[in-house]
């Protein structure tokens, strides 16, 4: 037997959908089996809340009187610069940037305390940011300079475009070099002293529908405390990778684009981020439900921990080297036990991303469905799949001779 | 009855070319553990110390640094987490040289348990939120 989006709208509509979260799925499917399950269960929603450095976020600030071109001049959010390449007065953040005074690397490992994932998270409280400006003045645009407070409840736009989200799959962290390493995987021990994941595991969007057969392009999701959406696929979107018999990928593979309005989102699920000797970036939270159209696609949803293998990679050689060398796989399940084996040795690991924010990101999703707020959306497109020919090329570089 | 209590101490100026920390373990016979030492520009002293021993004896020690002008303050009070900004990611927890993180294997939520601290400090730059804070 199977359902469609439209059917499943309509019990939403009626305050009758019956939701799981990724999590409670599992026993659902254990005690009445996949048929019945599958007929009984519409909606299974999934989360994830870890450090998505891909985000970014772009306003539309309003015109000044006299008009000032923004577009091409120099644009700072509490001293974070913007960029300004896009018309008059749209100009875009990304989490990554920093103060121009920041001093970086200079004293490694640096502290990186203040940058775009900070402003993101400011705005979205509500606080005033400073806007300094400087143009260069054109007839129809005369203003030059402009130092002005700035609130989200004032500007035109305020959207969240993250380009980047929600990896299926991803690398555990490992430093065996004799060398404290900082990476953006965290501080890594040397002679693998701790290993780091991120990964909200069984929990996670993208492990709950390995083939995308529900998640595409236009998918409606929770991002950031509010309502969002998949805008495209991710960069780096890697479907064609090597997959377990579960046809879990067995190392990062999908990824998502998502946008979103600012002005509906919440600093509680968009945290600035200071990753120590590596830069800023934003704390993401992103849930997509998951329509049980049929068995199978309810049956992927019965993915476990146990049943998820990520690639423990090297750190301080092969990841800096740009090589795909994987020390062993390890489950998630063996990774939340706080310890794992590598080479031999027992090596305690520690998490990035947060599951017990994960699991209340499922159950807020799971909330607004049952209470009628949230409608599913049919995908536009799909996501492009595992025989789509996208893959992830290295740099092809052509050094210029002089 | 044994106690081991972890203390920040703080000495005024005119203390802090004075052998105190020998009397605690002459005097009251008390067995210390030095986490922490610094003078800061205005010459005031910071120490902190784990002290283990009986617990009438460290009650008379502690009188003695008290009654002598030193400032005593639980470690616990110096180094708090900021519940409202941790949002329980775990990527303190092997930082931690003291095992003062762990994981509730129930929930996954990240206890931070400062009896078990020792002010190193490490945390506080590799926690990405920013909730760890010391207050010294």
């Amino acid at each position: 037997m199977s359902k469609t989006i439209a059917e499943i709208n309509e019990k939403i509509k009626e305050g009758e959908a019956v939701v799981y979260t990724a999590e409670e799925i599992i026993d659902v499917i254990k005690d009445r089996g996949i048929s019945r399950a599958a007929q009984e269960v519409d909606v299974v929603t999934t989360g994830t809340f870890g450090i998505m450095c891909s985000s970014a976020a772009y306003f539309n600030v309003g015109h000044t009187r006299p008009r000032m071109k923004i577009g091409g001049g120099r644009a700072y959010l509490n001293d974070v610069p913007a960029y300004t390449g896009v018309a008059a007065v749209d100009i875009i953040l990304g989490a990554n940037a920093l103060p121009d005074d920041d001093p970086r690397n200079r004293i490694h490992p640096g502290e990186f305390n203040y940058g775009g994932g900070h402003v993101i998270e400011e705005l979205v409280a509500g606080k005033d940011i400073r806007l300094s400006v400087s143009a260069y003045g054109t007839d129809c645009y005369p203003r030059k300079r402009l130092d002005s407070w700035i609130n989200i409840k004032d500007i035109n736009q305020a959207t969240l475009f993250n380009i980047r989200n929600a990896y299926q799959n991803y690398n555990v962290a490992v430093n065996p070099s004799d060398k404290i390493i900082y990476t953006y995987m965290g501080m890594l021990k040397p002679q693998l002293g701790n290993a780091n994941y991120s990964s909200a595991g069984q929990l996670s969007p993208l492990f709950n529908d390995p083939y995308y057969k529900t998640i595409g392009i236009g998918t409606r999701i929770f991002l950031g405390g509010g309502t969002g959406y998949v805008a495209w696929y991710g960069t780096q979107h890697n479907p064609g990778v090597p997959r377990n018999e579960k046809g879990l990928p067995t190392t990062g593979a999908a990824t998502i684009a998502t946008i979103g309005d600012m002005k509906r989102m919440s600093p509680r699920w968009l945290v600035g981020t200071s990753v120590q000797g590596y830069g800023t970036s934003l704390t993401v939270g992103v849930g997509v439900p998951i329509p049980i159209l049929n068995e199978e696609i309810l049956g992927y949803t019965a993915v476990t921990d146990a049943d998820i293998l990520a690639p423990v990679i090297d750190y301080s050689d092969a990841f800096p080297d740009n090589r795909s060398d994987i020390l062993t796989h390890i489950s998630y399940a063996e990774l939340k036990s706080g310890t794992i084996n590598v080479n031999g040795k027992k090596v305690p690991t520690a998490s990035l991303s947060s599951y017990p924010r994960a699991v209340e990101i499922a159950n807020i999703l799971k909330e607004w469905i049952e209470s009628g707020k949230f409608l599913l959306t049919e995908a536009v497109e799909p996501l492009p799949g595992v025989d789509s020919g996208v893959t992830v090329k290295p740099f092809n570089e052509r050094p210029i001779e002089y | 009855m044994l106690v081991t209590k972890r203390i920040v101490l703080r000495f005024p100026q005119r203390l802090v070319e004075r052998p105190i920390i020998y009397r605690l373990v002459k005097d009251y016979d008390l067995e210390f553990n030095i986490l922490k030492a610094s003078i800061t520009p205005e010459q005031e002293g910071l120490l902190v110390l784990e002290l283990k021993g009986d617990q009438k004896e460290y009650d008379k020690g502690i009188d003695f640094l008290v009654k002598g002008g030193v400032r005593i303050q639980s470690l616990s009070q110096d180094v708090t987490r900021n519940e409202e900004r941790c949002t329980s990611c775990g990527a303190c927890i092997t930082v931690c040289p003291a095992g003062a993180f762990e994981v509730d294997p129930e929930t996954r939520e990240v206890l931070f348990n400062n009896e078990k601290c020792i002010a190193c400090g490490l945390c506080i730059p590799a926690c990405p939120p920013r909730a760890m804070e010391v207050h010294f």
